[in-house]
């Protein structure tokens, strides 16, 4: 008969050995997907915010995912326990997993101590979408803000992650920027481990004191 | 101009520009959690999921004959062997096999035993009854009714059920014939 005897089944989903994530479905597919998606939602809701927040949940249910799956399959169990080491984390390899690329740029926000951002010139979930002029600011990058936001959230660092489209000088297309902003509690907590470690230094002993 | 020489699924996948299927199967997965929690019922999920490929096989068929170069088929049993060999292989990266065809010529069952859908997926027991993969037979359907054939398409076998494979039955009702709604001096 066919269709027996290659693909084996298991008991229990974590039973089945995890795969390398080298397989690759066509942008097509996902960018048809991803329209059904956005399609979807907007049946559901009665303004822009809502639409955005709900693409945000659903990228959230990714990037909560996506965390644990590289953490475990790239990182051998090991997860960023850092801010500097999850945002850069986020920039280089969940971006180059989930959309083939670095992404463009991580910044330190300018105006505010907590803010970070990831710009990009041409998203990938934006690839195919054209923003209709009644719709203003709306961006389908909303979802890809989710991701960063469940990545973050799963790793301890709470944030609101949302995304904007910024324009460029001589393009015709506007980059988008994924804005995070850190919870307050990350930052104070911040603080506090900056605080002990001053103090901690300030306490050790001069090496001096140790050769005589 | 000489006529275009139809492209294997393999020639056509490796052309075209191509994301990493984890990416396509956790935003699947995110969608159907989505619809659950909104419509509850496992029915209706099935339902809007199967309205959602349906959407996607309209638009879908363009760009499966613009790329592949597939001509016109000569008769259903064609039809079928292009579906599972360059659709499936050209978009979703896998190619289907074909079988168990009926004597008429007219019903046939596609089998898919790798399925990008379902990595990292398993139904938990408040979600029987649920045809995760449902999307799939809307595509199916919504393609080929773009290309005038009517199709009734059912799942058989469902490996999150504890199948061996996934298997659609395909089923083609009428083929519509083409019709020029439009004048010539128009």
């Amino acid at each position: 008969m066919i269709g027996v005897g290659k693909a084996k089944q298991y008991g229990n989903v974590l039973d089945k050995p995890l795969s390398r994530g080298r397989q690759e479905v066509s942008l097509s597919a996902f960018a048809f997907l991803f329209s059904e998606l956005v399609q979807y939602n907007q049946t559901q809701v009665d303004n822009i915010a809502e639409l955005e927040r709900r693409l945000e949940d659903a990228g959230y249910a990714v990037g909560a995912r996506v965390l644990e799956l590289l953490c475990h399959r790239d990182k051998g169990n090991r997860r960023e326990t850092r801010l500097l080491g999850i945002l850069s984390f986020i920039h280089s390899t969940v971006w180059k997993v989930l959309f083939g690329k670095v992404a463009d740029s991580l910044e330190k926000g300018t105006e505010h101590e907590d803010e970070y951002m990831i710009s990009e010139k041409e998203l990938l979930v934006n690839r195919f979408i054209s923003v209709p002029k009644d719709m203003g600011a709306f961006n389908c990058g909303a979802f890809v803000a989710g991701i960063v936001r469940g990545v973050l959230d799963g790793a301890g660092f709470p944030a609101v992650v949302s995304a904007h489209f910024v324009p460029i000088e001589g393009q015709q297309r506007p980059r988008t920027t994924i804005l995070i902003k850190f919870a307050e509690e990350v930052i104070k907590l911040l603080l506090q481990i900056l605080k002990e470690f001053f103090v901690f230094v300030a306490r050790k002993p001069r090496k001096s004191q140790y050769c005589p | 101009m000489a006529p275009l020489v139809p492209k294997s699924g393999d020639a056509v996948f490796a052309s075209v520009e191509r994301v990493n299927a984890e990416l396509f199967t956790l935003t699947y997965g995110a969608i159907v959690r989505q619809l659950l929690t909104d419509l509850e019922e496992v029915e209706e999920v099935n339902k809007q999921l199967d309205q959602m490929g349906y959407n996607i096989g309209v638009r879908l068929i363009d760009e499966f004959l613009a790329k592949s170069n597939v001509s016109r088929c000569v008769d259903f049993r064609e039809t079928a062997d292009v579906i599972a060999k360059v659709g499936f292989k050209m978009f979703l990266g896998v190619a289907a096999t074909v079988t168990n065809w009926d004597a008429e010529g007219t019903t046939c069952s596609l089998v898919l035993e790798d399925n990008p859908l379902v990595d990292f997926v398993e139904l938990p027991d408040t979600c029987q009854g649920l045809r995760y993969c449902n999307i799939l037979s809307g595509v199916v359907r919504g393609a080929l009714e773009m290309v005038s054939m009517k199709t009734e398409i059912t799942w058989i076998r469902d490996m999150l059920n504890g199948d061996d494979a996934y298997e659609l039955r395909v089923k083609l009702l009428k083929q519509v014939p083409e019709e020029y709604p439009y004048k010539d001096d128009e």
